[in-house]
């Protein structure tokens, strides 16, 4: 009986070691050889048209597939034509711009006014529930002047209108658009962009194809790579394992601790690139969460110089990302880097905790959604001097829910200013009374509002000059350092990363 | 044997009912959906805007009658992110997450069987401690770690297997591996112990004094009666494998119901969690309704207790 089944057995054995043998793994799918870049994203994108999208991801293929009226550089964040050649404003609520001819979209239709005027009065209109308003909600309507000519009316007087044509406002064909909406867009994007949308599978992968007819004069360039495919990918190391077995050629935000190990892999070029993106701890100094010791200034400036900024920066975020001097990204128009500092000095926090009357330290509580590393670094410096911060850590939503209610004495977090290169994407964001403003103070909310809307240029510094040197001398908020992605690539790639955190793959090429 | 069944149909229903109004009332409790769907930049007025926008500024029992009045027609609404009808989404999901929870189940069965069989014919020989080393080891590997052991092995060092996607059939050997794993143990130790009892009783010993093939004897006679329980259990174990995947699936990236849920469950889609789980429960409930009825016709001293 035993000899029978031994027997059987080793048969059963040798089958499953033919059966291996025969498992070939798939060719790796050479993004070089077949001129098709392979790309991961965290996120899924889950539906194409821009302003139903509020993802990073969004707005990374929304700069594939579409064309803005302007396009900002991403190195020196100057403003040059995109489907707009020329604009002026006619007062501070009209702002007019000449159009660009010869453009067609990827379905044939030729670009024209009635692009721009449908797309914009559509979006925003509220019935249409285009899902980040801010976006769009300062234009008023859009009239067009000629075939080649339109003009906007603003509700109030809005200096970053250049910023946000030149960003999230892409332009869709309007009789295209018209006929199939927000979900025929989400289905099959059309746009006027250096890539086209071959195939999407929502919440899968979109592979991209270049735009052959992609028109002449933009500042895009023309694009190189013949396809980008994008697939979901959430997991880090699942990524990482696609990258290393070839069938990926990039992946960004590669987590820290694997950088040196993917570094040392022939064939593969890591590379950091800082972000605007802003770290910040924020203090309820209003009191909303409760009558706790943060309302103290004291308090608030010994936490500041509790946390040696310096040290947290380079260990977790690399050489790359810097020390902020202010809650906004030095590049961002109004972001004024002068107001008062507070350097990493243990003696002189203990002496402000005294001299409030916490020579012992109190409880807290330190709200974030980031690693957990990082809250635990920043819980470790406030021990230090007697602040025992426990720490709620939750997902974002979560973590927003409980700031918009006010129950958060401190909380941990960063901001993006959705990429716009102007500090009322994030000043007017937390400074100016809405559910986020932990500052309480409305004389620091009215500055902010001077600067959001005056359009007279020296106002608007001046404005953000006091704002922040209030924000700073109060130490309302601690803006901790700017964040950098790493980034891991195929060594065949010219890859370049840019500060407001879009990779533009319709600039890549093989070497 | 109807009112058996007619009882434990009652029972799954409301077991399917409870799983509904518990998840959604976890679900709404979790975070605010309007802010999830306003995006990480909104300001506290555009998440009003899509507070009413989207009809979450309603009773939480408002709500939900609206939503299971509309599950129990078949329509689960529309995902607040994918903007597709849930059902079209978990209908083309869920054959990947199917596919990957029968090839989990089969090699569960492919390697717990024989092992079962080997470890009864020879008791606490090396093979036997062998069988039940693999049985401990496969209820304590976390299904994660192991999920990325395989990728590392047979993906990178090897390169016989791809690491994520589900393109190929290709694509499911390492993740019904990593699944199916984690039911071997369950599967092992019924098939061993029911082999144990078979192989001791006389109409075993009457084959053998036949002069039947040892094979003919254990698979034929002996494994078709020790393997009922089993069965009943595969059914049950299918389901966990089924609501189960969802680490296995966004580990191996596979496009299949779990992940849709892992996807929905980061971004709070509200529609897509909640269908999901009615439908993962439902399943459930099925299977285990059916494993019960299996019980009951294999065994008939069940349909009297």
């Amino acid at each position: 009986m035993v000899t029978d089944f031994a027997k059987t057995g080793a048969m059963t054995g040798a089958v499953i070691i033919a059966l291996g043998a025969a498992l070939t793994a798939m060719p790796a799918i050479a993004g070089k050889k077949n001129d098709t870049l392979n790309i991961a994203w965290d996120q899924p994108l889950d539906i194409a048209d821009a302003y139903f999208n509020t993802s990073r991801e969004g707005i990374l293929a929304a700069r594939m597939i579409w064309d803005q009226l302007i396009e900002r550089d991403p190195d020196t964040f100057e403003y040059k034509a995109g489907l707009a050649t020329a604009w002026r404003w006619i007062d501070d609520l009209t702002l007019e711009l000449d159009l660009r001819q010869g453009v067609t979209f990827h379905n044939g239709q030729p670009f024209e006014a009635d692009d721009v005027v449908y797309t914009f009065n559509f979006v925003v209109d509220p019935a249409n529930k285009v899902l980040n308003m801010t976006n769009v909600g300062w234009m008023k309507s859009t009239e067009k002047i000629d075939p080649y000519k339109v003009r906007i009316h603003l509700k109030e007087p809005f200096p970053a209108a250049l910023e946000y044509l030149a960003g999230p406002t892409p332009i869709y064909p309007h009789k295209y658009y018209a006929q199939v909406g927000p979900q025929g867009m989400a289905r099959k994007p059309i746009g006027t962009g250096p890539y086209a949308v071959e195939s999407l599978e929502p919440g899968k992968s979109v592979v991209f194809v270049k735009n052959a007819n992609y028109w002449e004069g933009s500042a895009r360039g023309k694009p190189r790579i013949g396809r980008v495919v994008e697939r979901f990918i959430p997991e880090k190391t699942t990524q990482i394992a696609t990258l290393l077995s070839g069938d990926l050629d990039l992946m960004w935000y590669v987590p820290p601790d694997q950088v040196e190990s993917l570094k040392a892999v022939p064939g593969l070029t890591v590379s950091a690139g800082e972000t605007m993106r802003v770290g910040y701890i924020y203090f309820d100094a209003a009191g909303r969460s409760s009558d706790s010791p943060l309302k103290d200034v004291r308090v608030r400036r010994a936490i500041a110089h509790a946390i040696d900024r310096q040290q947290f920066t380079r260990t977790f975020f690399g050489s790359e990302a810097r020390v902020l001097a202010a809650p906004c990204f030095p590049t961002q128009f109004g972001c004024y880097q002068e107001g008062a500092r507070y350097d990493f000095n243990l003696t002189k926090a203990k002496a402000l905790m005294g001299e409030a009357g916490y020579p012992n330290g109190f409880e807290t509580e330190l709200f974030a959604f980031r690693p957990r590393q990082w809250d635990d670094a920043l819980a470790g410096y406030m021990r230090a001097i007697g602040v025992r911060a426990r720490i709620s850590m939750l997902q974002y939503p979560a973590f927003r829910d409980k700031n918009h209610a006010g129950v958060t004495p401190i909380s941990f977090g960063d901001w993006g200013s959705y990429s716009i290169n102007d500090a009322s994407a994030i000043l007017g964001n937390f400074f100016r009374g809405s559910a986020d403003d932990f500052s309480g103070d409305k004389e620091l909310a009215e500055w902010v509002k001077e600067g959001d809307t005056s359009t007279d240029k020296e106002k608007r510094l001046a404005a953000y000059r006091k704002a922040i040197s209030r924000v700073m001398e109060q130490m309302y908020m601690l803006p901790t350092n700017s964040y950098s992605i790493f980034y891991a690539y195929t060594s065949d790639l010219n890859f370049k990363s840019f500060k407001d955190e879009i990779p533009r793959y319709y600039l890549y090429s093989w070497k | 044997m109807l009112a058996y069944c007619a009882k434990r149909t009652i029972v799954a229903l409301l077991v399917a009912l409870t799983v509904s109004i518990i998840s959604f009332a976890l679900l709404h409790l979790s975070g605010d959906l309007a802010q999830s769907l306003a995006g990480p930049s909104a300001t506290a007025t555009d998440v009003a805007q899509v507070r009413k926008a989207y009809g979450l500024d309603r009773p939480i029992v408002v709500q939900y009658a609206d939503w299971i009045a509309r599950a129990m027609r078949g329509d689960f609404g529309e995902s607040f992110f994918l903007k597709v009808p849930v059902g079209e989404l978990i209908a083309d999901r869920l054959p990947v997450t199917l596919t990957l929870g029968i090839c989990a189940l089969a090699f569960a069965l492919a390697l717990s069987l024989p092992l079962g069989v080997a470890a009864a014919v020879r008791p606490n020989s090396w093979l036997d401690r062998l069988a039940l080393g693999l049985s401990v080891l496969g209820q304590a590997l976390p299904s994660f770690w192991f999920a990325l052991i395989l990728i590392i092995v047979f993906g990178l060092k090897l390169r016989w297997l791809p690491v994520s996607g589900s393109g190929t059939w290709q694509h499911f050997v390492l993740p019904a591996i990593a699944l199916g794993y984690y039911a071997t143990p369950a599967f092992m130790r019924l098939t061993r112990a029911g082999m144990l009892e078979v192989l001791a009783s006389d109409y075993i010993r009457t084959a053998r004094a036949k002069g039947l093939r040892t094979m003919s004897v254990l698979f034929k006679h002996a494994l078709r009666n020790a393997i009922i329980p089993v069965v009943a259990v595969a059914a049950v174990q299918f389901g966990f494998m089924l609501g189960g995947s969802i680490v296995i699936e966004s580990v191996f990236s596979l496009y299949g119901v779990g992940y849709l849920g892992w996807e929905a469950i980061s971004r709070a889609d509200f529609p897509v969690v909640q269908a999901i789980v009615l439908v993962l429960a439902c399943i459930y409930v099925l299977l285990t309704l059916l494993a019960d009825m299996l019980n009951a016709v294999l065994d008939p001293r069940i349909r009297v207790r």
